[in-house]
């Protein structure tokens, strides 16, 4: 009996298996996580469906025992999966999930959010990474970051598979994250299209995701502004810096509706002149730095990152240096209107738009 | 004119320590038993910064203590300048604000029997930081207060306390200090070189402990010449901007070292009192008990720190304020001692640039620096606004 090992256990010797998953986007943590369990219980290995990954009792949940986790595609008889956070493993937990079982077999195991192992449990997981038995795959995940650095370190030490999932903040990346995600549906999608989701979803990139699998389960074609329209609408969330960029490039129009959509989802008027300032601010210096410095040198200078200066540069054109020292004299006043000295900062500020828009012209 | 006891720290206030000691004669007389007038229940200490209102509240409160009226030999005096005697409660808001909690505990506090036989003092510096419930929370105990119970209270000026307040006190007013009788006790306290202290006075406007830390720190000179350099260097939009980040970092670093010194040896102190480092049984419990305490700690630091920031803020910009009126004072050909001792070129340089209506706008532009610092504006901006407004003219 005990010869009669499944195939499959002799078939897989030679991937890697250990995983490491770094990074705080909880999405593509998610989905590196559910590729590595489907390729290990031998599925293809895509991801998985995005709304059933975003299921959060699993991203955060305490340790659970899945047999077969939902989305895995034809993982009914794959082997045993064991999802465990590491914060509540106690010494002795991993072994018990590793040890050969009496009919042998493979065994899969998640330890998320390593960063949160007690001094034990991550000496256990170090050693247990670095002696994997042939039998086991294991999958870790870690938000980065300092906390758990040391055991970062050690398990990157290992042949371990390592895969990056950095936040993604810049829209840039965003914009390109949309694109992928239609890739995924065999779907195009055009620039307007990509602007007009992100404005109407916001930033949270499961929002995001779950938006691009629904339109394209619902529309046909390209995805363009019209459609996303015609499904989502408003304006999920904006900021301050949104508002400041808008004045200071002297749309008026644009920066007073964008500030009545900032208010509108709660973005504090002093986050909003503190934008304006730094906008203006940036300006003013870009503006009366020596000629012909560059980007990076004038960003050390100021302590900004450079794509801020680039940008500032750009926004520089058609301000004088008395607009701009007037822009500061009203954002001044607006600072001060906000905190307390008006009775309403939404005027205060749409007045300070107004203005400031009108230096730039001078 | 130096007075004798516990009224020597006191500089140039001559008619008010007539009047304290005198108050202090009358109070000795009732503490044995004698009919006698001119000593008040509630006094209210103003002048400017640094003329010393709780050096002479403590000076009274000592002379109230002393059995001599204040002999600055005995324990007893020795005890109210350390802060430690029994029968003076010391109150001194280091936060933004003075609760109604806390002014409750006080007014409860405030009306037991002195211990000693003599009076019981409630000394409350700032007394313009308490909140508008804390100062109605103190109206009943300072109009009635215990038989024995002297409420002194110091603030910049009456104005700023409530009318029911002011109007339960009696009112000592400090003057301004003359610069020559700062000088003077400079010289004859810290033994500072004479000239030196004369610069350091003047450029403290009357500010006892300002001049006595810009004659003996070398640092707070520096300090005080970097803001005086600003006004020399406002040449147009960059300058102007650069001038402002550099006079933010500057006063936060000073603000910071203070308040990191404060910070560091309050937090240790505790978490010793809290049984840190110590051994034995039941100390792991104490310990994580402590977490709350800090917390309160911390807080209450936090609060002490913006109040630290904005009046070294506050300190900079009356340097620079004090700039323009020199450069008004030559302008106008005013005889009268320039306050900017060590920067006459820079005065001389701005006065022939400018108008004077030019430099009454800019004085203008620094005090509306002041204000909006004093409502929370973000300082790098408020700054931003005021080097461009002096840049400009």
């Amino acid at each position: 009996m005990l010869g009669t090992m499944p195939a499959r256990a002799a078939a897989d010797r030679t991937r890697t298996g250990l995983t490491l998953v770094v990074g705080e986007e909880d999405l593509l943590v998610e989905r590196a996580v559910s590729g590595a369990v489907a390729a290990a219980r031998g599925g293809p290995e895509i991801s998985v469906d995005p709304e059933i990954s975003a299921d959060p009792a699993r991203a955060a949940g305490p340790a659970s025992h899945v047999d077969a986790p939902a989305g895995v595609a034809g993982a009914e008889y794959g082997p045993p999966v064991h999802d465990v956070a590491a914060g509540e493993l106690a010494l002795g937990d991993l072994a018990e999930l590793t040890a050969p079982s009496l009919f042998g077999g493979e065994c899969v195991v998640v330890v998320r959010g390593a960063q949160d192992a007690s001094k034990e449990v991550a000496g256990e997981l170090t050693g247990l990474a670095a002696d994997l038995p042939s039998d086991v795959t294991l999958v870790i995940t870690h938000v980065g970051g300092v906390k758990g650095k040391a055991l970062l370190v050690a398990l990157t030490k290992q042949d371990a598979r390592v895969v990056e999932c950095p936040k993604i903040t810049r829209l840039a990346d965003r914009v390109a994250f949309v694109r992928g995600e239609f890739r995924r549906f065999g779907r195009t999608v055009d620039e307007s299209g990509v602007r007009a989701l992100l404005d109407a979803v916001g930033t949270d990139l499961r929002a995001v995701a779950a938006a691009c699998s629904q339109l394209a389960a619902d529309t046909e074609g390209t995805v363009t502004e019209a459609v996303v329209v015609r499904y989502y609408r408003g304006r999920a969330d904006t900021t301050g810096f949104a508002v400041a960029d808008r004045a200071v490039e002297g749309k008026l129009a644009d920066a007073l509706e964008l500030l009545r959509w900032a208010l509108a989802v709660g973005v504090a008027p002093v986050l909003i002149t503190s934008a304006l300032a730094q906008s203006v601010r940036l300006i003013g210096r870009v503006a009366s730095a020596p000629r012909g410095s560059s980007d990076a040198e004038l960003a050390s200078e100021i302590g900004a990152p450079p794509w801020k200066i680039d940008v500032a540069r750009r926004q520089a054109r058609g301000w004088t240096p008395d607009g701009i020292a007037r822009a500061l004299a009203v954002v001044a006043e607006a600072d001060a209107a906000v905190k307390g000295e008006s009775a309403s900062p939404g005027y205060a500020l749409e007045q300070a738009i107004r203005v400031i828009v009108a230096c730039r012209a001078r | 004119m130096r007075a004798n006891g516990v009224f020597a720290d006191l500089i140039g206030q001559g008619p008010v320590v007539a009047e304290l000691e005198s108050a202090a004669t009358a109070a000795a007389r009732i503490v044995r038993g004698q009919a006698a007038a001119g000593m008040s229940h509630a006094w209210l200490f103003t002048g400017p910064p640094g003329s010393g209102r709780s050096v002479a509240a403590r000076a009274f409160a000592a002379a109230l203590l002393c059995g001599e009226g204040g002999c600055d030999r005995c324990p007893s005096c020795h005890q109210v300048m350390a802060g430690t005697h029994a029968d003076l409660m010391l109150v001194r808001p280091d936060g933004l604000s003075y609760g109604v909690k806390e002014t409750r505990n006080l007014v409860l506090r405030a009306a037991s029997t002195p211990s000693g036989g003599r009076w019981q003092v409630v000394l409350f510096t700032d007394a313009d930081r308490a909140t508008e419930h804390a100062a109605n929370a103190l109206l009943k105990a300072i109009e009635e207060p215990a038989p024995r119970t002297v409420w002194l209270l110091c603030a910049p000026s009456a104005e700023e306390l409530l009318t029911t307040i002011r109007s339960r006190c009696r009112l000592v007013t400090l003057r301004t200090p003359p610069a020559r009788e700062i000088a003077a006790a400079l010289v004859a306290r810290d033994g500072v070189d004479p000239q030196a202290a004369m610069a350091a006075a003047r450029a403290a406007q009357g500010h006892v402990g300002r001049a006595r830390r810009l004659a003996t720190d070398p640092r707070a000179a520096r300090r005080r010449d970097e803001v005086l350099a600003v006004p020399g260097r406002l040449t147009g939009l960059g300058p102007a901007l650069a001038a402002a980040a550099a006079l933010v970092k500057a006063v936060e670093a000073e603000a910071a070292a203070i308040a990191d010194e404060l910070d560091g040896s309050e937090q240790e102190a505790l978490r010793r009192a809290f049984g840190e480092g110590s051994t034995g049984k039941g100390v792991a419990k104490a310990v994580r008990g402590s977490a709350g305490a800090i917390k309160d700690l911390e807080d209450r630091q936090k609060s002490r720190r913006t109040r630290l920031k904005r009046d070294a803020y506050d300190r900079a910009l009356l340097d620079l304020a004090a700039f323009y009126r020199d450069v008004l004072a030559v302008q106008s050909g005013a005889d009268v001692d320039l306050v900017s001792a060590g920067h006459e070129a820079d005065v001389a340089k701005v006065a022939a640039g400018s108008s004077p209506e030019t430099t009454v706008r800019r004085i203008e532009s620094v005090m509306t620096c002041r204000e909006r610092i004093a409502i929370s504006v973000a300082s790098l901006l408020a700054l931003e606004e005021m080097t461009l407004a002096l840049a400009a003219g």
